[in-house]
């Protein structure tokens, strides 16, 4: 097995509980190296506890995680894996390349400090004391610190928060040049936008555990388009799913709902050549997938 | 999902960074935890920047002999007067506030550890190869090195008033007062830090040095205080270790129940220190 075939993530099994809460309930997942994958939820799905574990900051009650083949603890000591979290604290008596200064000469070998000072786009503000940067500057002063060991697996939990429209782009426009040069990049978020543009995978998190993992356009699919609702006595699903733009078709007694992404021409099609009445159209979003596909116990 | 994104240093327009090349997974891990002199002297220099540590480390002790100290340069604290040699109520004065100036910078070190905890910069840490007790270690040193900063000012003050001891004497107060001072006070400042995390945690202790310090006798002797008070004095914090820095001073000897009040007390600042340690780890 070479260096390069094992995975950046190998997930087994991870239980997380606080007290009565199950914060994660079973999470199983592998990341190759190089790919950068979106991993999204709402708030509480439990992404910040995964995260945290892979990272080994919080050991998991049950199941098991492995960076580079290696344990957590191990892969940061040699700098293979590192974060940006929300949580991180920073000293902020220090100057912005003090920090950068401090946390380089922790590692065995890291990127020049000016370097990563201009990747971030914090080059201006080096000699700024940390408390008097913005929450964007500060922001990006983590994701620089992030940057200083090349780490091969790099976590980012919310990474933009606090960033301005121009400090996001700057932020993004770098991950991507990371990542052709085989950066494996995991990032949390609840912007399904923000997953859409930047992954290649989307990992799909609530209540603890993954209800659907796939390509973007696969997951995109799944939570973009409109839901249509008719009632349809004896409708002929197979019919009803061979029509153009129709995803998915599921019947409840009389009632049938279509998933599409032209709610138009089905509604215009349901309503002239079937016996549907009682139309009904919703958007589909990210919390109803989310919900629908925890309530169904559905893996896509 | 297996296809990883080609690298393409054209297509992406990448080119001054393909200098940099691929990123490389065969990795070393630091030596002796991550301890390096670049944490150490950006620790020092947050000391030396602080205004507030500055005051109470420095400034103050160097005052406080001055004002209280240097007027009794004549008066002796044993039965030999000054002019026979004998030592003074300044150099009394002089080795307490020494004492004093590296109790309060070991106590600030204690402290910060566990404020930058709370903070969330411990956590910011755990994201590198550094290893939390190494960390500890390194903030003890550059408050060590304060301190004895600390001690060298007041002593250089001291020596400029005309303060006479011998060799041994100037060596064997200024080491014992600052290694006792650091080792028994870090603990407290660990301690107190666990058990009060957040901002206050420095204001808390530093008040409490003070009135220790009074009690225990720093500021002026015990055996001047009332008897009920001297009871009390015996068993309180700084009592011991600036009874057995002070010891060289008149050839006497120390007291056993000094050292005894010394270990006892850093004992009780270490098992604190480790209790509430696990309670706090406990409750993140």
């Amino acid at each position: 097995m070479t260096i390069s075939s094992i995975p950046a993530i190998h997930a087994t099994a991870l239980v997380k509980s606080f007290g009565d809460v199950n914060a994660v309930s079973g999470v199983d997942l592998t990341v190759q190296p190089g790919e950068i994958v979106a991993f999204l939820g709402p708030n509480g799905a439990g992404k910040t506890t995964t995260i945290d574990m892979m990272l080994g900051l919080t050991p998991p009650d049950g199941g098991d995680v492995k960076v580079f083949g290696l344990s957590p603890r191990a892969a940061i000591s040699r700098g293979l894996v590192s974060a940006v979290l929300q949580t991180g604290g920073l000293l902020k008596d220090l100057t912005v390349r003090e920090t950068l200064d401090l946390t380089a000469s922790l590692f065995a070998d890291t990127r020049p400090v000016a370097e990563v000072l201009d990747r971030a786009g914090i080059a201006d503000i080096a000699t700024r004391r940390v408390g008097l940067c913005s929450g964007g500057q500060q922001q990006r002063l983590r994701f620089a610190m992030a940057l200083l060991s090349d780490p091969g697996l790099l976590i980012l939990d919310e990474p933009t928060t606090g960033m301005d429209v121009e400090g996001r782009r700057a932020f993004w426009n770098a991950i991507r040049a990371d990542a052709d040069r085989g950066r494996t990049v995991l990032f949390a978020t609840h912007y399904l936008d923000e997953a859409d543009e930047y992954a290649d995978r989307i990992v799909l998190m609530s209540r603890g555990t993954i209800v659907a993992d796939g390509a973007t356009a696969e997951i995109k699919n799944l939570v973009s388009g409109r839901i249509v609702r008719v009632t349809l006595p004896d409708a002929d699903t197979s019919a009803l799913s061979m029509l153009p733009a129709v995803d998915d078709v599921s019947v409840q007694g009389d009632r049938v709902t279509l998933h599409t992404s032209d709610s138009d021409a089905l509604a215009r099609h349901l309503l002239t050549y079937t016996a549907a009445r009682d139309i009904e159209i919703t958007s589909q979003n990210l919390e109803s997938v989310f919900l629908a596909l925890t309530s169904e116990g559905v893996s896509a | 999902m297996t296809t990883p994104i080609v690298p393409s240093a054209a297509t992406a327009g990448l080119t001054d960074r393909a200098s940099a090349g691929r990123v490389q997974l065969d990795r070393r891990v630091p030596p002796l935890g991550g301890f390096t002199l670049t944490y150490l002297r950006i620790e020092l220099a947050r000391k030396l920047r602080n205004r507030r540590t500055l005051l109470f480390t420095l400034i103050f002790p160097v005052m406080m002999f001055l004002i209280v100290g240097y007027p009794m340069r004549d008066v002796p604290l044993t039965d030999t007067a000054v002019a026979d040699g004998g030592p003074s109520v300044a150099a009394f004065i002089m080795v307490s506030m020494a004492m004093y100036g590296a109790m309060m910078s070991a106590t600030q070190t204690g402290a910060s550890v566990a404020v930058e905890r709370a903070q969330g910069w411990s956590r910011q840490l755990r994201l590198t190869p550094l290893n939390p007790l190494v960390n500890v270690l390194i903030k003890m040193i550059a408050g060590m090195l304060l301190g004895l900063v600390a001690v060298i000012a007041t002593y250089l003050v001291g020596a400029i008033s005309g303060i006479q001891l011998s060799p041994a004497q100037w060596i064997s107060t200024g080491l014992v007062g600052w290694l006792l001072a650091s080792a028994v006070f870090t603990t407290l400042g660990l301690m107190v830090g666990y058990l009060v995390p957040g901002e206050n945690a420095a204001q808390v202790t530093s008040l409490a040095i003070v009135l220790l310090a009074f009690i225990g006798g720093l500021f002026y002797p015990v055996s001047s205080m009332p008897d009920f008070m001297q009871t009390i004095a015996a068993f309180t914090p700084v009592y011991g270790i600036s009874e057995l820095a002070r010891a060289p001073l008149t050839g006497a000897g120390f007291d056993l129940a000094a050292l005894a009040n010394a270990l006892v007390w850093f004992a009780v600042f270490l098992i604190g220190t480790v209790v509430f340690f696990r309670r706090d780890t406990k409750r993140v």
